[in-house]
Formats: C-alpha cells, structure tokens, sequence
C-alpha cells in the first residue's frame, strides 16, 4: 500500500500544532535571554514547557485519530518561507506524531530527572535552555513538512547537541567531544545538504507532499544519488558507520543528555529521514536502500562489539546505542515491511534506553561520577529503585520475552530474514552479543562485590530521579507489546509510510526467535561465568587482540586518522603550496587590489567641505552630460 | 482681480499623522519657552512619544479604513499605499530612535559654547541639556512624512527643507567630540542647502518644461510637450541630483561619513533610518509618478548611480577603522542595493509592484537593523565618549558577549545572511531586478555583498577572537538603548524567519502603486 | 534661441548699467572725505579693531538679522492674503491665523530665551 495523500488542515489543536516547537522555544529563549534573574525558577520553566508541548501532543494524537486512516496525513501551511521556493508548514501525520509522542514525553520525564541530577551545578538554568532548546528543533526536525525545514531543525539539534556536549567545556575532554561532534555531523549534514539541493534541481521543490505528487521523473541515477547523500546525512546524526566516532566521545555531556539526545531522540533522527523519504528516495530493493540495510547490519554488529569490551558505563551503553539503531536502520532499508517494527523499536528503544542511561546516571549520582564500572559492584542493595527499573530496562534490550524489546527487535530480525537471510543471520548474532555485553554491564554494576573507591558513599537517589525511571520502566515492559500485537502500530503508520500487502503474523515460537533467545541465554550465561561470579579486577587485564580491537572503538578513530586526517593533512599541505603560489597570489592579489583601491579612493575624502561641493558639482555635471546622451541616442 | 481665487479643499483626516507631528512639535517648543528647565525634560519625553506612537495609530487607521486612489490637498499632497507604509515605517523608526535619544549623555549642554570654553564648563555642571532636541526631532519626522507624500516638486521641496534643516542642527549637538560634530553640521548644512538649490533648480527647470510643478501633469506633458528636450534632461537631472544626494548615492555620497561620524549617535541612526526611508520613497515617487513614461532615458543613469554607490560604498568600508564611519559607508553600500530596486521599476503594473514591494521592505529591514547597530555602538564607551575606534571593539566578545553577539546578528544582516531580515531584502530586490532584466546589476550588487561581507565579518571576528585590551572600553546599557537593541534584534530575526506578514503587507501596500 | 534673445539684451543693458553708473560716479561726483564715511557700515555702532585673522564674530548681529528675516518674510505672506483677502474668505483666515500661531510661537521661545535682550 502506498503513503495516502497528504491533505490540507486547519483548525481544531492540529491547527495550532506549532504550538508544540513554539512553547520549548519561548522557554529557550526565556531561560537564555533572562540571565541570572531566572535561576530560581528557570528549571521548573524548562520542564513546564516542555510538559506543556507533550500535553498538545497527546491533543494533537487525539484528534489525529479521530479522522479516517487514509486522511490522517494533515498538512498544517504556516507562512510563505522563502517566497518562491518553499512554504513553510507543518506535518502531522503518524509517523510524526509517534515521534512528536517520543520526544515530548521522554523529554518531559528526562527534564523532570534533571532537576535532581543538576541540582548543585551552578549553570543549570541554561542546562535546561539547551535542554528546550533541542526539544524544539527536534520536534521542528520531525514536523517539518519540507526538506529545508526538516534541515534547520537538524542544524538545531546538532547545535543543541554541541552545545550540550560541551556543557561542562571547563574539561578539556567535554570541549574536544563537543568539537569532535560538530565536526564528524558537518560530513553528514554536508551530504544532507547536496541531497536537498539535487531534490530542488529534479522536482523543483523540496516539500514531501510536493516530491511525492510532482510530475517530474528524474533518471534513476539521480534518485541513487538523492538516497545515498541522504544516507550520508542519516550515518553522521545516528552515529552509522562509517561516521560513529563522535559518539562515544559525546559521553562527555551531562547523564541526562546522553539519555535524551545521545539515546532516545536526536541519534534516530537519521532513521525518521529515511523512513519519511523511504517511498520517495529508498523504494524497496534499490541501491540506496539496499546501502541502508548493509550500513545498518555493519553498525549494529559494530556497536555490540564495541560494547562488549568498554568499562566506561556510559560508553558501554553508547555502543549499544549505535548497534539499537543499527537495528533500526536496517528495518528501514527493507521498505514497508520494516517500518513500522523500526519505529516502534525507535520508540520502545526510547523508553528503555532512556531507563537505562538514567539508571546510569542515577549510579553516577550516588558515586562520586565515577564512571568505571569496575568500581562499582553490589549496588543492588544500596540502590534498589535504580537496580529494579535498570533490570526492566536491560531485560526489554535482550529481548526477554514479552518485555518491550522482545516484539520489537523480534519483528525486525523476522522482517530481515525473509528480506535475506544473510542479514537476517547477522542480526540474531549481533542479539547474541547483545545478550552478553548488557549482561556483563549490569553484573559489573550491580552484582559481585564491592569495588568501590574509599571515599564513594553510593545511595539511592531522590524521588524526582526515581520516578521518571519507574514510569520509563513500566513503558519498557508493556509498550512493545502494546504496538506490535495485532499489528496495530503498522496499521496505524501505514498511512504514513505505506505497508506490505500482507500484514505479517506474529510466531511466538519461529525458528530465528528461538535462536536469538538461545544465543541472548548464552550470552548471558557467558557474562554470568566471567562478570558475575567471578572476581572483576579493579584495573582493566591486558586482554586480547580482540578485546584491544573493540576497546579502541575497531580502531574507528586509528581508520579515521588514517584513512582522513593524515591524507587531509598531506592534501591540506599541497593545497597550501599551490595556494600560496597560485590561488593565494590571485585571492591576495584581488583583496590588495580591493584594499588598495579603497586606500586610494580614500584620499578623494579629504574632509574639506570645498572639495565635496566640487564633486557634487561634478557628479551633476556628468548626470546632466548623460542625460544629454542618453536622450538623444 | 478679486474674486477668482477659489478656497482649496483639504482633507484633514487624511494628513493627520503630519499634522499631528507638526502639532506636537509646535507645543514641544511652547514647552521649550515657558516650561522651567528642570520639567522640560519630563514633558518632552512622554509628548515625543505619545505624539509618534499616536500618529502611528492614526497611519495604521487610515490604511484598514481605506486607501484614497486620488491625490488630496488640491494634489499636493499623495497618501497613497506606499506613502502609507512609508509613514508607519518612519513613525516606527522615529519612535525608537528617540528611546535612544531620551537616554542621558548624548548631547551637548549648551551649543552655542565655544568647545573647550568656560561657558561650556559652567553649563556642564549646571546639568543643562539641549531639550530642543525634541521639538526638532519632531520638525524632522513631520518633514520625512511629508517629503515621500508630496505630490508636486514644491511641496516636495519644502518638505525636504523641513526635514533637513531641524537635523543640520541636531547634528551639532553631540556632547562629545564637539568640534568634528559643528564641522558635521556645517558641512552637512553647506553641501545640503547646495544640493536643494540643484533640487530648485531642477524644480524650475520642470515647471518651464511642464507648465506644472505637479508630478502628475510632468508625466502628461511627457507626451504632449515637443522640442524642449534640453529644459526636461537639465530639469530631471537636477532633480535627480538633490534626491541622490540625500540618499547619499554616489557621486553624492562625500557628505555621509563625515556626517554621520560627527552627529549624535542616536541622531545617526535616525538619520541612517528614517531619512532614508524618507527619501527613498520621495525618489520612487518622482521617478515613477513624474517620469514614468521616460525610463528609456533614466534607467541606464540609474544603472551607473547604482553601480557607482555600491561599488564606492563596499571598497572604502573596508579601510575605514572608525565604526560610525564604517556603518555610513555600509549606508551608503545599502543606498546602492536599493537603487537596483528602483531601477526593476518599469516594465508593467505587475513587475512595479513587486520591485516596489520588494524595495518597502528592504528599507524596514534596514531602517531597524542599522538602528540597532547604531544603538549598541551607543553602548560601547571610553572615558572620552563612545568608542569609536575599531580596535577598541577587539575582544567585546569575550568581555561582553551579549552586545557582542547582538552587533554581530546586525552585521551579518548587514551582510544579508540567510535567516536574518537582510537576506530576505535583498533577495527580494535581486529578484525583482532579475525579473526586470537587470542581471548584471543584480551581479554588481552580489559582488559588492560579498566584498561589504568582509568588513562586516572583519567586524565579528575582531569581537571575537582579538584578546581584549587591558584598558578596554566599558559597556553601558541604559534602559532606552536596551529596549532599542531588543526591539531591533526582534525585528531582524523575525523578518528573517518570519518575513511573510511584513511581505504581504508590503505588497498589498505596493499594489496601488503610487497614485498619479 | 530666439526665445531666449530678449533676455540676453536685457542682462547685457543692466550689466552694462551697473558697470557704467559705478565708474562713472569717482568722476562725476563731489568728493568731501570724512573718516566715518570711510568706515565699513555697521548699524552706526563704532567698529572695534578686528583680531588678526577674522575672529569670531559676535552672534548678536546674526540673531538680529534672522530674527527680521523671518517677521520680513510673515509680512510678506500677509500681503498677498490681504489684497485676496475677498475672495479666500474664512479659509483664507483661518489659514494666516494658524499661520501668524506659528510664528508667534517661534517668536515666544525667542522672546523667553532672551534672543531679544541685547546683553
């Protein structure tokens, strides 16, 4: 089934659904523009209007539903953008209005976290400015019902994301992941930005519905082009490879943050750009997304690996991150068949990443921020809330059955083995790792003995921290099973991004669900032997070749270095030779000249009255002369 | 003899907001002769104030209830669409320079003192300030509203005198710097007074042409007068020579810097705004109304004025290291781009209202954002007075990053970035003037940008990424300057996201085009 | 051209008048001398010896002679309204009243603020 046509709406809260980027905005910009006067009550702003922007978008859900499927694609026009080249306006449909959900409500209950997590850091004001901020342009990213819109809310969340990175710039390492962010996503948003431009030049508009209705039929090269730039942009903000350094590296940035952005929201941008140009640029089966698949099957086995061997809580989850979208992005690449299961393991993925990078943070909280689950071990019992809703949250990412995670990555890996069984394979091996590596992460943290530093005092965190990782919890149990059982979450995005012909049927008992949950038992039971019982040193062994591999992230910075920067270096050198020689002499020639001019024209003002009077005379002699000729041509 | 001269008719509503202006402006100097010195101050500001606003309101009436197609007052006097918007543009602009002037500390205590004089001392610390401000503040904005609505080369001529003569005098007033401010008001009353008489001159010439000195009657003896050619070319280019003059295109522009640099910062940025606006809107109307069936002759000296003024505007900027001087230049760069403007008028009905609309917006973009500018380099002072110096500028970013980043927001709408109201206005000129076949205008003006980018970016980088120095400039922010800044900033970035309803309104007040 | 013949004979006559009337005058006229005769004409107040290179010249000359123009100029305003004064009517009345208020006002500040004191 294709997308159904998009139709013009107004009135009722669809109406006023800007409402939803205007409100986190005003907050933004009140909370920044205000300065030191706000600091009392800046936080409870920041989680008011981003409470506020959730609460339209449950209305907006609300209203959407009560229309007919087929018309539940609604254009809202908001002002002419650039006059002649695009409108500016905003798209409520399923697709958008599932992340709208995400965004909000996570983002609600991170803010509500943060009041907790940030309460003795001296800028939170302005933490809770950039946590609006990013709301914003994120919701911005998704509502946009144009290419130039959707790009402006992505600059906003990669500033956003800058921003937040660097939050505590005073550490060296926060401001260089921060730049290194900045500049890896640059590489994606440049391929972002070609792509808009080549859409532009074939259809002579960059609106979805304008793309989607146009007459124009550009040559299938370009269509390839169109999709792999796409792709581009989608690998640099989901942290695909081949450009997933930054974001280990953006660990760096307040716990919240990194649950927020960095887990549940802005890293899956690149899978919403895809899913919302699957019809138009990644049709089933053509190259581009066929590149999607295989980019997606490479970076989620990347990510578990890369999980696997690091110590660093954070970053352990972070690779898992990037092998979850990775999950992702190959439903994407296989066309509506996966949609809908990579959205909704886009949203399950929400809640119990978001649970668990809280958890996280809330164990950071309690330890002095020590971040080396080394020295953790044993917390269950001084942090009982934390361990019970970090436990949901790690049972729904393994896939423990009827837990959130469980439908969902099921669905895609069924989806991907009868779209190749190759891919299909991987991803129940990329399950298995899985299974090890986010058990050896909560038995390092929370079983075994006691690791601790002498002068950590673990405790459990306060009530406004536990309770957004209760609610979050409870959404890792039940929402997967809520979206996926009956296919009603693929009925309800159909309209949006189309379906299969054939609604799939969900087979408890299929031959790759049963091995993925041997191997994730494995795995487990693996990760039980070597973190669990065992004794876990306090200082990293030595390990193997392998275990160096995934602990230098599979050399992603050492392939980087070499395969970019040196060869940039040596292409920067030879650049600056001929530059100094060839363009250097003519761009300096053409500003001396300029500045030379300017240095001379100058002395025509010398400040005497007489001598201004003349030109003026002057000039209206030759006006007067011109005239004459002109006249009389 | 007796008995043939009809009473004329006028129609007072519709010239309200002038008469309002010149209203107030009248009892502002009734304030000035018998209020005692210590209240003038407390009734001038309230009374400036209220007076613009609500000649603002009255504008903004008259535009909802209905805009006249005919010309009024016996057809001297034009409120038409555009004059209409040009109105509320100046009122606008106006009202938020004089935020700017109610601040303290910007003009002289007493004028007539020899700089540097006993007299000056003894008025200094008796606290006298120069009230009059108001009052001539206020003679001006009635002479920018009537000069883009006058209707005949006469009325346009006193308007021009009304206008310019109360800001030959505000130029003088700065209390800083007192001998570069009298030069400024001297040259600027020396140069203005030579190029009124080539407007006068240009006036008589038209009237022995036309037998009129109604602009509408100029174009119809267009048609009908043969073989005085030579009065017509002399007569308009005359003319032309005291609008290009105000406007500070060049070869006319000599006077703006030394003018702007030496006159009150808040007079500056009215001047810079409402001035232009005004005679922007003075030069479309002659150069539509009047001489609309002669494009063939004028628009390729306006090809050459617009191509010299940019071009002369963005290369001496760029030498220039004193900021109001850089800003007059930048100005006079801006005159330039408008100028592509005027010359996309012509064509049709069609292509008119477009570049007309497309220029009435520029010059709401500009007119706020060089305000702004002029305001925060208001803020910027050593202990002689605001520092003008660039290299006084160096490392505000990192002393006051605030002013910083607000200066810089104005000068890259200076330089017409994407999502600031500079980009919208030139795009929407540029492609007027493209519509209008004037591609390599439109290439000039893009060069010129780009040349003009590198000043403004000098400017930021400067602010930026410079150390401060030791003894660097404070940064003072009064309650006025800062309301200034932060309606100007709302301004630039709103009509760079949101330009469409000031575009629409533009174009809806462009559509009637100017009556004739 | 033609048109423009008469002008040029009249401007020629007057020249020629002006520059004969004044050499003519040395010859043709008495010569007493007297030193007040030799003074630059000054309103009939003594000059002061000028400072070397100009100096600053008092204001007071020049208020004077502004404040004149401008009562000059109302006067001759008011003159073309009073021989058409039948037929502009009550406009015409209303209009050089609000016109001599405006003055008025100009001349109360010049009045308050001691332009017309002489010291």
């Amino acid at each position: 089934m294709e997308p159904a046509k998009i139709i013009e709406h107004s009135g009722g809260v669809i109406g006023v659904s800007w409402l939803l980027i205007a409100l986190p905005l005003l907050g933004a910009a009140f909370l920044l523009l205000g300065g030191r006067k706000t600091d009392k009550f800046g936080h409870l702003l920041g989680v008011a209007t981003a409470v506020a922007s959730f609460v339209v978008g449950v209305l907006v859900f609300l209203q959407l539903l009560g229309f007919d499927p087929a018309e539940r694609r609604r254009a809202v026009p908001l002002y002419d953008f650039i006059p002649g080249l695009t409108k500016m306006g905003l798209l409520v449909d399923p697709l958008s209005i599932s992340f709208v959900l995400l965004i909000t409500g996570v983002g609600s209950l991170i803010h509500i976290y943060s009041i907790g997590y940030m309460a003795h850091d001296p800028n939170r004001r302005r933490f809770f400015a950039y946590l609006n901020l990013f709301v914003a342009a994120m919701l911005l990213l998704v509502l946009a019902d144009n290419y130039i819109g959707l790009y402006v809310g992505w600059e906003g969340v990669g500033l956003a994301s800058y921003l937040l990175i660097g939050f505590w710039q005073h550490k060296p390492s926060a401001a260089t992941a921060a730049k290194k962010a900045f500049i890896v996503n640059r590489v994606g948003d440049f391929g972002l930005a070609i792509a808009i431009f080549t859409i532009f030049t074939a259809f002579n508009t960059v609106s979805f519905a304008g793309v989607m209705e146009s007459g124009a039929d550009p040559s299938q090269g370009t269509l390839t082009a169109i999709g792999l730039l796409l792709l581009l942009g989608a690998c640099g903000k989901s942290a695909q490879l081949p450009l997933q350094s930054w974001l280990l590296d953006a660990m760096e940035g307040p716990t919240p943050v990194s649950a927020l952005i960095h887990a549940a929201t802005m890293v899956t941008a690149g899978v919403y750009l895809v899913t919302r140009s699957g019809a138009m640029f990644f049709p089933e089966g053509s190259t581009a997304a066929i590149a999607v698949t295989i980019v997606g099957v490479a970076t989620l086995l990347a990510g578990a690996i890369i999980g696997t061997a690091k110590d660093d809580i954070k970053k352990a989850l972070a690779g898992s991150t990037m092998s979850q979208i990775g999950y992702m992005m190959l439903a994407a690449g296989i066309g509506p068949a996966g949609y809908a299961f990579a959205i909704a393991h886009l949203i399950t993925h929400g809640f119990f990443k978001a649970d668990m990078f809280l958890g996280a943070g809330s164990v950071m909280h309690g330890m002095n921020d020590e971040v080396d689950m080394r020295k953790y071990g044993g917390l269950r019992k001084v942090m009982p809330i934390t361990f019970a809703t970090f436990l949901v949250g790690y049972l729904a990412i393994i896939g423990f059955p009827l837990l959130s995670g469980y439908f969902t990555k099921d669905g895609i890996i069924e989806s991907a083995m009868e779209y190749s069984s190759t891919l299909g394979w991987l991803a129940v091996l990329g399950a298995g790792i899985t299974g090890f590596y986010m058990s050896r992460l909560v038995f390092m943290t929370f079983f075994g003995k006691k690791r601790w530093e002498a002068d950590a005092h673990p405790h459990e965190s306060p009530a406004v921290m536990t309770w957004p990782l209760i609610i979050l919890s409870v959404g890792s149990i039940f929402l997967g099973g809520f979206l996926i059982v009956g296919n009603r979450f693929m009925t309800f995005l159909g309209p949006a991004v189309g379906q299969p012909e054939h609604l799939p049927s969900f087979h408890p008992f299929s031959v790759p669900g049963l091995v993925t949950l041997a191997l994730v038992a494995a795995g487990a039971a693996l990760a039980w032997f070597k973190y669990g019982a065992a004794e876990v040193p306090v200082t990293a062994p030595r390990g193997s070749f392998l275990t160096t591999f995934a602990r230098r992230d599979l050399y992603g910075d050492a392939l980087n270095e070499a395969l970019f920067m040196r060869p940039g270096q040596w292409l920067t050198r030879l650049a600056v030779f001929f530059d100094n020689r060839g363009i250097d002499g003519l761009v300096n020639g053409i500003a001396a000249g300029i500045g030379g001019t300017s240095g001379r024209l100058r002395r025509v003002q010398t400040g005497f009255v007489r001598s201004y009077a003349l030109s003026i005379f002057i000039g209206a002699a030759i006006l007067v002369g011109a005239w004459f000729v002109v006249g009389n041509l | 003899m007796n008995g043939t001269i009809p009473a004329p008719t006028i129609e007072y509503a519709l010239l309200a907001p002038m008469l309002v202006v010149f209203g107030a402006a009248i009892i502002g100097v009734l304030v000035e002769a018998f209020a005692p010195r210590y209240l003038r101050s407390a009734i001038h500001k309230p009374l400036t104030l209220l007076t613009l606003a609500g000649a603002f309101v009255i504008t903004i009436w008259q535009a909802r209830t209905g805009i006249p197609t005919t010309p009024s007052a016996m057809g001297a006097v034009a409120v038409d669409g555009p004059a209409l918007f040009i109105w509320g543009t100046i009122l606008v602009l106006a009202f938020v320079s004089v935020l700017l002037i109610n601040d303290e500390g910007h003009f002289v205590a007493s004028a007539a003192a020899v700089p540097g004089s006993a007299e000056e001392e003894r008025a200094l610390t008796e606290g006298a300030t120069h009230t009059e401000v108001y009052p001539l503040v206020l003679f001006a904005v009635g002479g920018m509203l009537l000069f883009p609505a006058a209707n005949d080369l006469l009325a346009m001529f006193v308007a021009l005198e009304v206008m310019s003569l109360p800001l030959y005098l505000l130029c003088g007033l700065a209390r800083r710097r007192r001998l570069l401010s009298q030069e400024a008001a001297v040259k600027y009353f020396l140069l203005g007074a030579f190029s009124s008489a080539f407007f006068l001159y240009g006036t008589a010439l038209l009237y022995g042409y036309a037998g009129s000195v109604d602009l509408a009657k100029i174009n119809t003896a267009l048609g009908s007068v043969g073989g005085q050619d030579t009065l017509l070319y002399i007569g308009v280019a005359m003319l032309g020579v005291g609008l290009l003059f105000k406007i500070g295109a060049a070869p006319f522009q000599a006077w703006k810097p030394d003018v702007y640099q030496g006159s009150p910062t808040p007079i500056t940025a009215l001047m810079a705004s409402g001035t232009l606006v005004a005679a922007f809107g003075a030069l479309l109307r002659v150069f539509w109304v009047a001489l609309g069936g002669l494009e063939w002759s004028w628009t390729p000296i306006m090809w050459g004025v617009a191509i010299l003024t940019m071009v002369v505007g963005a290369i001496l900027a760029i030498t220039q290291t004193d900021i109001k001087r850089m800003l007059a230049y930048s100005s006079i760069a801006h005159g330039g781009f408008l100028l592509i403007g005027v010359v996309a008028l012509g064509n049709n009905q069609q292509q008119n209202a477009s570049a007309l609309s497309a220029l009435l917006f520029y010059l709401v973009a500009y007119g706020f954002t060089t305000v702004g500018a002029f305001a925060v380099v208001t803020t910027v002072r050593d202990a002689g007075g605001e520092a003008w110096h660039l290299s006084r500028w160096a490392g505000l970013g990192k002393r006051r990053p605030l002013v910083a980043v607000v200066f810089s927001l104005f000068l890259l709408a200076f330089a017409g970035i994407p999502l600031t109201s500079g980009f919208f206005g030139k795009y929407a000129v540029f492609q007027a003037a493209v519509a209008a076949g004037a591609t390599p205008l439109v290439v000039v003006g893009v060069v010129s940008s780009a040349i003009a980018a590198f000043f403004y970016v000098r400017v930021i980088v400067l602010m930026f990424f410079s150390d401060p120095a030791a003894d660097g400039p404070s940064v003072v922010i009064p309650g006025g300057t800062w309301a200034v800044g932060a309606v100007a900033v709302l301004a630039t970035v709103v009509l760079g996201v949101f330009p469409q309803p000031v575009l629409d309104l533009a174009h809806t007040a462009a559509q009637s085009l100017f009556v004739r | 051209m033609e048109l423009y013949v008469p002008i040029l004979v009249l401007a020629v006559l007057a020249a020629g008048f002006a520059a004969f009337s004044v050499s003519i005058a040395p010859f043709t006229g008495p010569k007493r001398w007297n030193r007040a005769k030799l003074d630059a004409y000054e309103c009939g107040i003594e000059p002061t010896p000028q400072p070397v290179g100009g100096g600053r010249f008092p204001l007071k000359y020049m208020i004077t002679a502004m404040l004149f123009i401008v009562f000059d100029i109302e006067i001759i305003f008011l003159y073309p309204w009073a021989v058409a004064f039948d037929s502009l009517g009550l406009f015409g009345l209303v209009e050089m009243v609000l016109f001599i208020v405006t003055v008025l006002v100009a001349y109360a500040y010049v009045w308050r603020r001691r332009g017309l004191d002489w010291d």
